[in-house]
């Protein structure tokens, strides 16, 4: 096809789309967003290209902002443009309601396969009847600690949020009186952005107070809510550096994987990286679920993960849904787990021993993950980020002392049903 | 006064131009039709670039547009802007967040222009003096200005880091700080961060300024102070001061407009937080993390409207004049 004229180059091209899109034969190029937290882009790039062999096609990554925020800004700028830049987007688990509008429908090319991940998830990618995104790998908040300095002051795993602070304070306190001046007790995510609301998010809910928002309307100015970001607003400077306000996954992890941190909250993907050759911390991290709120609290998780969806502005959709379909597969999935530590979204790889050999915490917190909060992206549908950012925003004036719990979440809950009518209308 | 030379000569052709016009000659015609012809394609590069987006903004501000479906947008008048609904005033004007974005682009701009005056003003003082390798410094001052904001941004970002930044590194082992500065995070440092940042970023473009007008000055004056013995300082305030008083008046005016719409420093380094929020972070948050395109024109149309009042301002009261000295 070395055409030399434009015109003929052009036909060529047409004809190639064409054949594209009868037969799957046809070489192409298509292109994956994919995120860049961690190793993702390392594990997108090995699994694409293993798909680009196998089939004989091309594929070229495109990595997106670590935020979660901001990659859905950039996402929604080039879906809105009706961009074919970009085949297929990996979305997060609360877009598919704001961004499904610019996906095709999966369902055909998945042959039933879709019945094995989890039913909730499966529901969460079904906008309109359509399935438009495949589940790749779920997340849930998990607390990372130091085996190593909890043995040394003889101190267990934390069951609540105040023996988690009791006992961040002894080994910060202790730590620090015997030299190692960089230490902190507990680092997490506290910047304003999408993180802030899954941390947050598990702090409500583990005091059992409520999601935010529900079907009856907006539920987040409660006393058990006002307690728990109280409790979380406690740790700034205490035993979270002021710094944990401007952090997000990465930078939590900066700190914690360099040894200087006794309890972090983060993603299972921070696993796999603090067991790493290179990491100061090899061999001395355990993973527990999330304390709960009090003695009547609740051990509560925010759902996260992601899922591969395609544009239906790609000029290859039929291809595009083939490499969704191998990146998502029972066997991408057990490799990306055993390598990189991403849950798997299929409940009977929860039961693979080559997999519960590599991240033992799979099987121990296999109820964590399946019972984990979502966001209540459902029932506020294209607001959802509208909501988030308020109630970011909310938790972060208290944090940073601009505000009590009390009036902030009084405010929040106002500005909730301004922007619904009453809670009732998203 | 060379200027009002010229002035008068181009007022009298104008004049002329116009009593006798029938009779234009063909030579003033021919440079008519010249300059047109030379000024078109810039009129409708601006057109395309400048005046088409901003007559959009403007008209999208009156309606109810949503970034993912810009064609089913309605005419809903003013609402964006201002509305009374069911007891309660609702858009821009009436949202607290974007006041507070007014105020902090307000305090930015004008802390920022002034120190980076001052500081610009001694810097090409300094440049303005000989000494040996003046070329080399002149060149390496101006490297801050030739990075791209987005990477000075990052990489102060980074600098500023509260566990792994350098200059808490610095102030810790000097003794300045006991304990690290959350420069980015905490709400009472972070809008001193970005204005720091910008301060570093943008006073090499102040300095270049207003070294070109030092050059520029004759040098009798300066001659004149010596031979009668007067303080340097004195001769700062009464001969060079005055002298440079118009080239620096323009090159504020200049610096303002840009520190008006801040977007890029203030986004990388502390994103949509509350505390440092300019009018353009808010603006865009609307149009495009909110998809609000409606809302989000009537906020750029609103920065608009306080850059050009701000502008009309500073030119009425500073008696700034564009034509030369």
């Amino acid at each position: 096809m070395k055409n030399r004229k434009p015109v003929g180059l052009f036909i060529s091209m047409a004809f190639g789309a064409a054949l594209a899109g009868a037969s799957i034969g046809q070489a192409a190029t298509l292109a994956i967003s994919c995120g860049a937290v961690g190793q993702e882009l390392e594990f997108c790039k090995t699994g694409a290209e293993a798909w680009a062999k196998k089939t004989g096609n091309e594929v070229k990554l495109i990595s997106t902002p670590n935020s979660t925020t901001e990659r859905l800004a950039l996402y929604q700028q080039l879906l809105a443009a009706g961009a074919s830049d970009i085949d297929v987007f990996q979305i997060d688990v609360i877009w598919p309601g704001i961004l499904g509008s610019h996906f095709i429908d999966l369902k055909p090319y998945a042959n039933g396969i879709e019945k094995e991940s989890f039913p909730t998830i499966i529901e969460n990618n079904t906008v309109d009847g359509k399935l438009v995104a495949m589940p790749w790998f779920i997340d849930a908040g998990l607390l990372f600690y130091r085996k190593d300095l909890l043995a040394k002051y003889d101190a267990q795993p934390p069951q609540t949020w105040q023996e988690l602070t009791a006992t961040a304070k002894k080994i910060q306190d202790a730590e620090r009186t015997a030299g190692n001046d960089k230490i902190w007790g507990f680092v997490w995510q506290g910047r304003a952005y999408e993180g802030l609301t899954c941390d947050a998010l598990e702090w409500v809910a583990s005091y059992n107070g409520g999601t935010i928002v529900d079907k009856s309307g907006v539920t987040i100015n409660n006393p058990q809510a006002i307690t728990a970001i109280d409790t979380a607003a406690g740790w700034v400077k205490t035993i979270s550096p002021e710094g944990v306000l401007n952090y997000a996954e990465e930078e939590a992890r900066g700190v914690f994987q360099s040894g200087n941190a006794v309890f972090m909250r983060n993603w299972p993907y921070a696993w796999s990286l603090a067991q790493g050759p290179d990491s100061a911390i090899k061999d001395k991290v355990g993973v527990s679920a999330l304390p709960q709120g009090g003695a009547d609290g609740r051990h509560a998780a925010t759902l996260g993960g992601w899922q591969l969806s395609v544009s239906k502005y790609s000029k290859n959709p039929k291809l595009a849904a083939d490499l969704v379909m191998y990146l998502t597969s029972p066997e991408e999935q057990k490799r990306r787990a055993i390598e990189g530590a991403y849950n798997p979204t299929i409940a009977t790889l929860y039961k693979d021993p080559e997999i519960l050999a590599a991240v033992p915490f799979f099987g121990e917190l296999y109820d964590t993950f399946v019972n984990a909060v979502a966001r209540p992206s459902t029932v506020t549908g294209a607001k959802y980020n509208q909501v988030s950012n308020e109630f970011w925003n909310a938790v972060h004036s208290v944090l940073s002392g601009k505000a009590t719990a009390k009036d902030s979440l009084a405010q929040l809950e106002s500005s909730l049903k301004r922007m619904s009518r009453g809670g009732k209308r998203w | 006064m060379a200027t009002t030379g010229v002035e008068t000569a181009s007022q009298v052709a104008r004049e002329t131009g116009k009593t006798l016009s029938p009779r234009k000659s063909q030579l003033t015609r021919g440079r008519v039709r010249a300059a047109w012809l030379f000024l078109t394609p810039m009129l409708i590069v601006v057109a395309m670039v400048a005046g088409w987006p901003l007559a959009r903004t403007i008209w999208f501000s009156f309606t109810d547009a949503n970034l993912s479906d810009l064609g089913a947008a309605q005419f809903i008048g003013l609402e964006n802007y201002l509305t009374y609904v069911d007891g309660e005033w609702y858009g821009v004007l009436a949202d607290g967040e974007w006041w507070n974005a007014v105020w902090n682009t307000l305090k930015f701009s004008v802390i920022s222009v002034t120190l980076e005056t001052v500081l610009g003003l001694i810097v090409a003082l300094v440049l303005n003096a000989s000494f040996r390798g003046r070329s080399l410094v002149r060149a390496a001052v101006l490297i801050p200005w030739a990075i791209p904001t987005i990477v000075s941004a990052k990489m102060w970002g980074w600098m500023l880091h509260d566990q792994f930044g350098i200059l808490n590194h610095i102030m810790l082992g000097i003794g300045l700080i006991s304990t690290p500065l959350a420069w980015t995070a905490s709400p009472d440092l972070a809008l001193t961060a970005v204005i720091l940042v910008d301060v570093w970023k943008t006073t090499p473009f102040m300095a270049l300024l207003i070294l070109a007008a030092l050059q520029m000055l004759p040098t009798d004056c300066y001659e004149a102070a010596r031979v009668d013995g007067i303080h340097p300082v004195k001769v700062f305030f009464k001969v060079t001061l005055p002298l440079i008083k118009p080239a620096l008046m323009v090159a504020v005016i200049f610096r303002l407009l840009d520190a008006l719409r801040i977007f890029d420093l203030i986004y990388v380094l502390t994103s949509n937080s509350k505390d440092t929020m300019s009018m353009s972070v808010y603006a865009r948050q609307q149009l495009v993390d909110f998809q609000a395109v409606g809302y989000g024109s009537a906020a750029s149309t609103l920065l608009f409207l306080t850059v050009a009042l701000c502008t009309v301002l500073y030119i009425t009261f500073g008696r700034v004049r564009f034509d030369g000295r």
